[in-house]
């Protein structure tokens, strides 16, 4: 929201220095976006007149223009202008002269022809926006002279303004002055209205047919209307506010609604002078001022001539393009009114329009701003038409949806639980009473009436937030709350930190990839396209789906890092997945994920070792139960029984192929929402044996179909006791074993509680493992 | 008496042992060599044992001890040589297995793996909201619209909704099941579920239907914090903020809030913090929690209040690390990775 300093001095004596300014807007919540000095006069910029032109036979995009500044010098000037002509005079900037762009004029030539300034352009002078040409200023003004002063322009700052959805009524620059003239305790005069003679009665019929929709409609005639260009203060304060003057009809109108945020629209009356406000019929067309032909809906709300049935404006939005004032208009009708926001809000989005008008109504506008803005709009257009008569007899038609005004009963105690001070009655009318509320103290507080501009007060809160803010956050003070409650990690908080470590310590970086997928992703990666949740209004079809899993996301980091010819490519993730629940939300859980580029399967156990070591947590090796997607040879399933928490291995060369995914990679996934949130009891120490041990080495030939585990765990259990530690050593395939054989050497430590190993002991073991080994078909060597 | 023992055949066959010794070179000819003097049939031990012909017990005594010395003289050379043929040996040994180090180190660089950048944010966020007497909730990403926006004081169709671009998920009724817009549900949740006095915060991550840019991500990361008890006032709101702002950026930092709206807290502000070089960089939302929120997580706002803030995590992490382009953050490329341990 754009904000002209000269509007609101006009308004209040708010300072006129900028920083106190910006700093009170803050203060007040209308957060200062930008401050921009406009029409501020450029040092060394004279008016000129242009003597002669010429164009050079070799640079065709630029003239040669020699101009007189009025001190008898004659000075010649490229100009890549071309709308002006001899004889038109023309702001100049000297050499040395720097631009409000911070630019320096040189002696800049072309084709070694030097040129002693710039002629320039309004945008260039920071007059406006416009870049077309250069700006040519009326004839036969002084030559020499600071073009501002000829312009009668004066320098002036626009705030742009970030405003909170609350504060209606800051969209104008009423609401800005009276939160200022507030804060610096000065009195709000508002904007300037003169007395504008009313003519005789002049009743304008009314109907309003979709009374939920629009809480008042009035109309008001005017006649007497010469239509012409705007007082050059108008057009100016409209284009410092970004609006485009178009005639003083239409620049009042929009003043009006820029000053006070009361949008309104002038008709020619003699074209429209009845009003229908309804429904639109299905079907229906309109054809709005920007000369669109628009579709509406039934449930967009139409002003239309009674008279005709045709519409002429969609309400709040647009106004047609039929009804428009033109040169020949004599005689307005002055809409104002109170539409209800919601409505506003989905019909701007139906339509998809927006306009300065429904920017405010949607927010909700002052329902009684009514004779404020037909004075103002008066009294602007009386500059230009002398003769205006403002006619008797205002039409106008209320219905249930108007707002009334709010009464709130504001507790002090409220007041001091949340903010911390004591306000009585009074306090909270010395605080209140200058942005409009009316307050009536009573016994524990006040009772606070809510002006009609602030539909955003309902309740006793929002009249604390106001107190607050006019108090001072500042002045609210800063303490620390003193809480019973002390700080910690749980410990399932703690596990996931322990993890993120030895992960880190493995030497894996985290990744991040993006949590949506695109359709076939999970098929890809080998998933298959099982159940999964979809985004309804994805940004792009690309990121449509939620991930089941935590892989597909990790492959397509793999591929970017190898694209990119990185290396060391091991990478974690820990994140959320989402498959579909049995209730309203999914079965969202968090995974861990591990994949190692150019690594096999004992990369991937070496991070699960450490992992379940870490974390004191165990699985068995499912190699029976691949999980989908994985190497169907080299892949295990990470089981507790029945339930799987997890997977090691590799991903399927088939998926590697179709991901354009060079050499192995290693595997690794767990399920955290399980892991994480086991807690291990802690460990009871036992005393370290410290007879003397022996060691046992033992080498079987295994079956194929018979796993080391199961061997491992044959001999453990058939040690008993005094086998304190099973180790694998060696494995061995090859020459002098039959095919599918292999043999494994295991060494087992024997060690007995109160005496020495002796030779009898050892005997018994290696019988008991000969025997528990033959069971599984393994055989002990040698 | 003495020349009447057969010294001179001692000293004779002790200077030819030590001689011997001497001149071994490695520790098989030192063993040879005193093999050859005290060994079964050596030199020394053949004296030793010709003494038992010695009839004079006087002269016996006499020239036992002679062979006595003269075995403790050669085992004390032995002793001597050998650590001297060790250390000789060391010294080959050791040359032999010279090394040049910077040559392992260039061929086997390893290093720590790396921590996102906005997981070393979260740790670090957490570490001071700890100090502080916080605890850390977590919630789910995807979201009822009960708790995103319902709860937060935003009935259905409330404008306030639309300061936030919502991802919907496909669901039944449809519009019930959002992507999170903020972890603000979290306080919801935690409400629902903590008895108060609560003192959480809610780090997090979050969805807006957003194009990627420089300082947007459609998926970012948000630290809520929550605290509900007896008497806190607006200014328990400003010393917090004041407090994590110089526990987290360092004491030379301040803090200011300014008026703001959010539907779920009033009064509302923004908060921004003052860099030592008098810069305002602003963080993020805060405000005493809206009696309407206490209201929809069963809490009596006549009992209880509280005040609530929240501030991106990415944003914190861009700023310390001085990273231009956010979406650097996300690209998961191994080589911004690594820069960061």
């Amino acid at each position: 929201m754009r904000i002209l300093l000269s509007i609101l001095r006009e308004m209040a004596d708010v300072p006129d220095d900028v920083d106190t300014l910006v700093r009170a807007m803050n203060n007040l919540g209308m957060t200062v976006e930008s401050v921009e000095e406009t029409g501020r006069p450029v040092a060394g910029v004279v008016s000129a007149r242009i003597v002669r032109m010429e164009k050079h036979p070799d640079a065709a995009k630029v003239t040669r223009c020699w101009v007189d500044a009025g001190d008898g010098a004659e000075r010649h000037v490229w100009c890549g202008a071309t709308n002006m002509t001899e004889g038109d005079t023309v702001p100049l900037a000297t050499l040395g002269t720097v631009m409000p762009d911070g630019r320096e004029i040189s002696r800049r030539g072309i084709l070694g022809i030097d040129s002693e300034g710039m002629l320039c352009s309004p945008v260039e002078l920071g007059l406006s926006d416009d870049a077309a040409g250069l700006l040519i200023l009326p004839r036969g003004c002084p030559l020499g002279v600071d073009p501002f002063v000829i312009l009668g322009s004066e320098p002036d700052t626009v705030f742009d303004l970030d405003l909170t959805r609350n504060h209606p009524d800051c969209w104008g620059h009423l609401g800005v002055a009276r939160e200022l003239a507030a804060h610096f305790g000065v009195t709000l005069r508002g904007a300037p209205t003169s007395g504008v003679s009313v003519g005789p009665e002049l009743e304008i019929p009314l109907t309003v047919t979709a009374g939920d929709r629009c809480g008042m409609f009035s109309a008001v005639a005017l006649s007497g209307v010469t239509v012409g260009p705007s007082p050059s203060w108008v057009a100016s304060r409209l284009s410092r506010l970004g609006m485009r003057p178009i005639n003083n009809v239409v620049d009042a109108s929009n003043l009006v609604m820029l000053e006070l945020n009361q949008p309104n629209h002038a008709y020619d009356l003699d074209v429209v002078s009845s009003f229908d406000v309804r429904l639109a019929a299905e079907g229906e067309k309109v054809v709005t001022l920007d000369g669109a032909e628009r579709n509406v809906t039934a449930e967009e709300l139409l002003i239309c001539n009674a008279g005709s049935g045709d519409a002429v404006g969609i309400a709040g939005i647009m106004g047609g393009l039929h009804s428009e004032v033109t040169g020949s208009t004599t005689r307005l009708a002055l809409e104002v009114a109170w539409f209800e926001p919601d409505h506003i809000r989905f019909s701007v989005n139906r339509l998809n329009l927006r306009s300065e008008a429904s920017v405010r109504f949607e927010r909700g506008v002052d329902p009684d701003g009514v004779n404020g803005a037909v004075a103002r709009f008066a009294t602007i257009l009386r500059e230009t038409c002398p003769e205006l008569v403002v006619h008797g007899g205002h039409s106008r038609v209320d219905t249930p949806a108007l707002p009334v005004a709010v009464t709130v009963a504001v507790r002090t105690s409220r007041v001091e639980r949340t903010l911390g001070i004591l306000p009585d009655g009074n306090e909270m009318a010395r605080l209140l009473e200058p942005i409009g509320f009316m307050v009536r103290p009573t016994a524990d507080g006040a009772m606070v009436t809510v002006p009609t501009w602030r539909p955003d007060c309902t309740e006793e809160i929002d009249i604390v937030e106001e107190i607050a803010r006019h108090h001072g956050y500042d002045a609210l003070g800063k303490s620390v709350p003193k809480s019973v409650v002390h700080g910690h990690l749980t410990e399932m908080q703690t596990r996931r930190r322990l993890l993120r470590r030895v992960l880190v310590g493995l030497g894996l970086d985290e990744v991040m990839p993006m949590p949506f997928l695109a359709p076939g992703d999970l098929d890809s990666a080998g998933l298959g396209s099982g159940e999964h949740l979809r985004i309804a209004n994805p940004l792009v079809a690309e990121e449509s789906i939620l991930r089941t899993s935590l892989r597909p996301g990790l492959l397509s980091t793999v591929r970017y890092n190898q694209s990119h010819r990185n290396e060391r490519i091991g990478l974690w993730e820990m994140g959320h997945v989402y498959p579909p629940g049995s209730g309203q939300l999914p079965d969202e859980t968090e995974q861990l994920g591990v994949v190692i580029a150019g690594a096999d399967v004992s990369a991937a156990l070496g991070v699960w070792t450490a992992v379940a070591d870490a974390l004191s947590v165990g699985a068995q090796l499912d190699q029976s139960r691949v999980p989908p997607g994985l190497h169907p040879t080299r892949s295990a399933s990470l089981a507790r029984g029945r339930k799987v928490v997890g997977a090691v291995g590799e991903i399927h060369p088939a998926v590697l192929d179709r991901l354009g995914i060079e050499g192995r990679v290693a595997v690794l996934e767990l399920d955290l929402t399980v892991l994480l949130n086991e807690n291990p009891k802690a460990v009871q120490a036992r005393p370290v044996n410290r007879f003397p041990s022996s060691d046992l080495d033992l080498a079987f030939v295994l079956p194929g179909g018979v796993s080391a585990s199961d061997l491992h765990r044959a001999l453990r259990q058939a040690g008993g006791t005094r086998v304190v530690s099973v180790m694998l050593f060696d494995v061995y395939r090859g020459p002098g074993l039959a095919d599918g054989t292999r043999s494994l050497a295991f060494r087992l430590r024997l060690q007995e509680d109160g005496s020495t190993v002796n030779d009898r002991t050892v005997a018994d073991v290696r019988e008991a493992c000969r025997v528990a080994a033959a069971k599984l078909g393994a055989e002990l060597r040698g | 008496m003495a020349d009447r023992v057969e010294g001179p055949d001692v000293r004779s066959v002790l200077a030819d042992a030590l001689d011997a010794v001497a001149a071994a070179s490695s520790l098989e000819e030192l063993r040879a060599a005193t093999n050859a003097a005290t060994g079964k049939r050596g030199s020394l031990t053949a004296l030793k044992s010709s003494l038992g012909r010695e009839p004079d017990p006087d002269r016996r005594r006499e020239a036992g001890r002679v062979v006595n010395d003269a075995m403790a003289a050669l085992n004390a050379a032995v002793e001597g040589r050998e650590r001297a043929i060790k250390e000789l040996s060391f010294a080959g040994a050791v040359e032999a297995d010279r090394m040049d180090l910077t040559e392992v180190i260039l061929q086997g660089q390893s290093r720590r793996g790396r921590m996102h950048l906005v997981t070393q944010a979260i740790e670090r966020l957490e570490d001071v909201f700890v100090g502080l007497g916080f605890r850390v909730a977590e919630g789910p990403e995807v979201e009822t619209d009960f708790h995103n926006f319902e709860a937060l004081n935003m009935p259905p169709s409330h404008p306030a909704r639309s300061m936030w671009d919502t991802l919907f998920v496909e669901s039944d009724p449809e519009g019930s099941v959002v992507l999170r817009t903020h972890t603000s549900p979290v306080q919801i949740r935690v409400m629902q579920e903590w008895p108060p006095p609560i003192y959480a915060i809610m780090p997090g991550r979050v969805f807006r239907k957003e194009t990627p840019d420089a300082t947007h991500m459609p998926v970012f990361y948000q630290i809520e914090g929550l605290v509900v008890d007896r008497d806190i006032t607006f200014a328990h709101l400003a010393g917090t903020i004041e407090a994590f702002t110089k526990a987290f950026f360092g004491d030379t930092f301040t803090s200011r809030l300014r008026p703001s709206y959010f539907p779920f807290t009033e009064p509302s502000a923004e908060f921004d913090i003052r860099r030592h070089d008098g810069s305002w960089m602003e963080l993020g939302g805060c405000g005493m929690v809206h009696p309407r929120v206490l209201q929809a997580a069963g809490l009596d706002p006549e009992e209880w209040g509280g005040f609530a803030f929240g501030f991106g995590i990415d944003r914190m992490a861009k700023e310390r690390h001085g990273v231009e382009d956010i979406r650097e953050m996300y690209s998961n490329d191994v080589r911004f990775l690594e820069q960061f341990p």
